[in-house]
């Protein structure tokens, strides 16, 4: 074996990745060439000080929990009995009685792109929650937020400021929903967060307006002069009914 | 629709490697909540593709996964890729011997993980996969999707370049 060849297949060998006849041929060359076996030396000089320096990030305990939330939130037929939830206790047993009154009252949303939306919907509103990732340009000011998206959507969201009627604009995002980018405005109420979705409505799209509540969160659908608007929040049925009338006007 | 069994199987079979999924994931974004965006999207890309996977190696599976994840949210962010350039290994030198591998004896983690950090991403993944969750060429070259005799060659240049950033910070320091 050449040196050239065996330098080559250092690495590999270090690795343990040749087959017994070749690492035996390279230990021949090795240990009869200075250059390579100092070079055998560094490469498990430095595989140690890899490995001593415990340089492996482990994830972080909430992960896990984010990461099933995230899937049940995604695959509503997949998710755990409602009362497993750790985080649910009281707070979600009150959801649960005024959802299930508004579910009776509401009418359902039903056709499967529907459901799909509905879907998308759900998991980009968990996931701006979860990821810490809520907005890319924050502001309550309508005239920054609205020339934002201006370079980066294809039509302008309404991005009005409802302080003063107690949801705040703070800020907007962009998020891909049905095949398309769209503009995510969020508001706040007290600890609440609301994420806005709008985009233009397809030729084809379901006119009806709906409302709905998936795993604690609601939901309430309209279209309005074109576009499709879908108000997605933990916040509850009264209060974000009103924030959806506010907007509606 | 997926049911309540499809979630347990892929919580058995998948969670467990969260940890590795976690560590790739934050060796290549270099940043915690990079990472655990790039997890989250690539565990519910995962579960979507649950019922198609046929459970050969599911670590590997699902670190092929992360990868595809990190590269997408490479574009969201529009960051470009770094251009990668494999070849043959280059700037072998002829081997200053001892002085080098002393040096290296002394590196503590801080000069470790930047010098890591600052490798090209592909060399950094090698490594990564390598070094530190032990994977054979073979897993990594399916992981990666590329001739194991990329993987070589890439972990090859991952380790001189290695080497001569670590020399030198290593050098420095001492002075």
């Amino acid at each position: 074996m050449t040196c050239k060849d065996a330098r080559n297949l250092l690495n590999a060998y270090v690795d343990g990745e040749l087959d017994s006849a070749g690492s035996l041929s390279l230990e021949g060359h090795v240990e009869q060439c200075e250059l390579c076996l100092s070079e055998v030396e560094k490469l498990r000089t430095l595989a140690s000080a890899i490995e001593r320096g415990a340089l492996r990030f482990k994830a972080p305990p909430h992960l896990k929990r984010n990461v099933q939330a995230a899937i049940r939130a995604a695959n509503p037929g997949a998710r755990r009995p409602f009362f497993g939830w750790r985080w649910a206790g009281a707070l979600a047993s009150m959801v649960f009685i005024v959802a299930l009154t508004w579910a009776v009252t509401s009418q359902r949303i039903r056709s499967s792109e529907e459901a799909q939306l509905v879907s998308d919907v759900l998991s980009s509103h968990v996931r701006s929650m979860m990821a810490n990732h809520i907005t890319d340009v924050s502001s309550s000011d309508s005239h920054t937020v609205k020339p934002w998206f201006a370079g980066r959507l294809d039509y302008s969201p309404p991005a009005r400021d409802l302080t003063e009627q107690g949801f705040r604009l703070i800020g907007g995002r962009l998020d891909y929903i049905d095949n398309r980018p769209v503009s995510a405005l969020v508001y706040q109420r007290s600890q609440h967060f609301i994420n806005l979705f709008v985009w233009p409505m397809k030729d084809n799209a379901i006119s009806q307006e709906g409302q709905l509540s998936r795993q604690g969160y609601n939901i309430i659908h309209w279209n309005q002069s074109g576009m499709t608007y879908w108000l997605v929040s933990e916040l509850n049925v009264p209060e974000l009914s009103e924030c959806a009338r506010l907007l509606k006007q | 629709m997926l049911d309540q069994n499809d979630l347990t199987d892929f919580n058995e079979a998948v969670l467990p490697h969260l940890d590795t999924a976690y560590n790739l994931a934050r060796w290549l974004t270099r940043n915690d909540q990079d990472a655990e965006d790039v997890v989250q999207d690539a565990s519910l890309r995962a579960f979507k593709y649950w019922k198609g996977f046929s459970g050969r190696d599911c670590r590997s599976w699902l670190l092929a996964i992360v990868r595809n994840s990190y590269y997408s949210w490479l574009r969201k962010q529009s960051i470009q890729p770094e251009l990668t350039e494999d070849g043959a290994i280059d700037n072998v030198d002829d081997g200053l011997p001892n002085p080098e591998t002393v040096l290296l004896q002394n590196l503590d983690r801080e000069m470790l993980k930047s010098a890591l950090e600052d490798l090209r991403v592909e060399f950094r993944e090698a490594i990564v996969l390598r070094e530190m969750e032990g994977l054979s060429y073979k897993e990594i070259a399916d992981i990666s999707g590329v001739p194991i005799g990329t993987v070589m060659s890439r972990l090859a240049r991952a380790r001189k370049q290695l080497q001569i950033h670590l020399t030198d910070a290593s050098a420095r320091k001492s002075l």
